[in-house]
């Protein structure tokens, strides 16, 4: 039982990870149609420019965390898009989403060529110490992550639904046309789901690479997971996106200790095929009309 | 349509056919061996090409698919004795029915939900072809896979094996191009067009989808049997989800939609590399900085692009539209 605990602990940390990296994922797709491929390279990046600013530059953690976020919210929340998906969202979804897996390319092996192609040790906030705790042994950096990633979603959701700025964001998103009638600066706001998108990315790699460590290659696992628990959440909901997120970072936890450590990667992705063919529009979702 | 500009497609093939049936004399092992690559890799493309330029789906599996048809053949010809020509059928048989399978459920949902199946499926594959070691060899792959023999001649040396893959290379893409231009090929158009009026119009939308989808998966599978021989050795990290995407970028760089794209794209992913061997690991980056050029300032590709440039010397609009952009 304490052993079941300890996993289930374990599995809410990575899975409120996943939460944020797929809050951004479907915040990104309801305001833009962008599918974004390179969401698991968005995660992995941060950690990287860190570890440069730090190793190249001999800048403290403090400072290099600063610079490496603002350059990577810059880089990859402002540029991308107004490089990649303003130019590209006219030819429609397909190309767009083509673009992101040649983005993902690029952020990849960028990240081996100019960096490292080697896992790469990042600092932790806390210590990397277990206590014990009802007879459970819970490490530090997972209750940590659970309180951080619980504080941004839970500030994001305040800010979509409390504030003027937020429920421009969400009209823009749920009906862009009106919205531009109503005064609502859609541009704008659509951009901010940009930016909220890489700051949430960029926490996410802050909480994930002392434990995954720093590689080129993260991208691959957790932007995989991304996608799942956005899915299984329901593609067009933030509080969904969350569900997702921990129920796939708790299964996948669970499938690694009880099932076959070989095959853990398998569980999630046989959950996603039993949720497309029984429930599409994943368990939070709603049902999105068709129009012709 | 313009037919004359389908029998310009058909003459290019088998004239493309000609020269690279002579191109690799003297060029040596090496050169004939990236010759033939480039070719197995446009039949992968060119499935993957009917999927998505044709059909407008995004499948990400192409990769896991010709994994299945490497090790089906590799399996058949070293473990159970069975020649290659019937483990080529078999292969892509296989691929198919797989195909069936997954896209059945997928497709019922939404067509962009079967980007999210095959990107699962994908690591699915590779997951059972590293761990099923009984089987795979896992890490460690499968080796001495046997090049066919044809009336009694053996394909062991580079160039006869390179001119055995250009004569299956112009077979599938000659079936491609009957199929493209067959009632069923124009049903496939139709969809990419407008799905809903095509419905309207008694396309049975799913039958099709899923057929096309399972066609373009068998071509993968028909590109794993020529690639296990010509490499002769197989392990799964050719055929991660990496390089599916790699094989969508190839269809969209070489001008998706188009008959000869895979073949353009096929070049700038596999023989481009030889070229710019001197920017070293950069290359990966390179090709995907180009797609993404291409995709901003042209989304139909290299073709597409040339297209336009003829277009506009010869002051006149062509006779056929080119792939009209999607619109979701």
């Amino acid at each position: 039982m304490a052993e079941f605990l300890a996993y289930l602990i374990a599995g809410l940390a990575t899975g409120a990870i996943y939460a944020l990296a797929a809050i951004g994922f479907t915040l990104v797709w309801q305001t833009s149609q962008t599918i974004n491929f390179a969401q698991g390279e968005f995660v992995m990046l941060p950690a990287i420019l860190i570890l440069a600013a730090v190793k190249l530059a001999g800048l403290p953690v403090w400072a290099a965390a600063i610079l490496g976020i603002a350059a990577f919210i810059a880089l990859f929340g402002w540029g991308f898009k107004l490089v990649i998906v303003d130019p590209m969202i006219r030819h429609g979804v397909l190309p767009l989403a083509i673009a992101t897996m040649a983005l993902s390319i690029i952020m990849k092996e960028g990240a081996k060529d100019g960096f490292s192609a080697e896992a790469q040790r990042f600092p932790s906030l806390v210590p990397q110490e277990t206590v014990s705790f009802l007879g459970i042994s819970i490490s530090l950096q997972h209750i940590a992550i659970i309180i951080v990633a619980c504080l941004a979603i839970g500030a994001l959701q305040w800010f979509v639904t409390r504030t003027k700025t937020g429920r421009q964001m969400q009209a823009s998103a749920q009906n862009p046309n009106v919205a531009l009638i109503l005064g609502i600066p859609v541009a704008q706001m659509v951009m901010l789901t940009f930016l909220i998108n890489a700051a949430l990315a960029a926490l996410a790699s802050i909480l994930i690479s002392p434990i995954y460590l720093a590689k080129f290659s993260n991208g691959e696992v957790i932007g995989l997971f991304a996608f799942i628990a956005a899915i299984v959440g329901g593609f067009n909901q933030v509080r969904g996106a969350l569900a997702g997120g921990l129920i796939v970072g708790v299964i996948d936890s669970l499938a690694a200790a009880y099932i076959s450590t070989s095959y853990r990667l398998a569980v999630p992705l046989v959950l996603l095929v039993v949720i497309i063919l029984i429930k599409p529009e994943g368990l939070f979702g709603r049902k999105e009309e068709r129009g012709v | 349509m313009n037919t004359s500009r389908f029998d310009a497609v058909f003459a290019t093939l088998v004239l493309g056919a000609v020269i690279l049936w002579f191109a690799p004399v003297g060029m040596g092992r090496y050169g004939t061996y990236v010759l033939s690559l480039w070719l197995v890799t446009a039949v992968a493309v060119m499935g993957l090409n009917l999927t998505l330029g044709v059909a407008g789906l995004k499948s990400l599996a192409q990769a896991a698919f010709m994994g299945i048809g490497a090790y089906a053949t590799a399996l058949l010809t070293t473990k159970a004795g069975i020649g290659w020509f019937p483990a080529f059928a078999i292969s892509g048989a296989l691929c198919f029915a797989v195909g069936l399978l997954l896209g059945f459920p997928a497709l019922r949902v939404k067509a962009h939900y079967l980007a999210f199946v095959t990107l699962a499926f994908s690591t699915l594959v590779w997951l059972v072809l590293r761990n099923e070691q009984w089987l795979t060899g896992g890490v460690f792959g499968l080796s001495n896979i046997p090049r066919p023999v044809i009336f009694g001649i053996k394909t062991d040396n580079a160039l006869p094996f390179h001119r055995f893959v250009v004569v299956v290379t112009l077979l599938l893409a000659l079936v491609l191009w009957w199929l493209v231009r067959s009632p069923w090929g124009r049903a496939f158009l139709a969809l990419r067009e407008n799905p809903v009026r095509a419905a309207s119009l008694g396309v049975n939308i799913r039958a099709y989808t899923l057929l096309a989808f399972a066609i373009g998966s068998a071509y993968a599978g028909f590109a794993g049997a020529l690639y296990a021989p010509l490499v002769e050795f197989i392990d799964p990290s050719p055929f991660q989800l990496s390089a599916s995407f790699f094989l969508l970028l190839m269809v969209v760089a070489g001008g998706s939609g188009y008959q000869l794209g895979p073949f353009v794209g096929a070049l700038l992913g596999v023989v481009l590399p030889e070229w710019l061997r001197f920017t070293g690991g950069l290359y990966l980056i390179i090709f995907a900085a180009i797609v993404i050029g291409l995709l901003i300032a042209c989304p139909q590709g290299v073709l597409g692009l040339l297209e336009r440039g003829w277009a506009a010397v010869r002051r006149r609009p062509m006779g056929s539209n080119p792939p009209v952009k999607e619109t979701a």
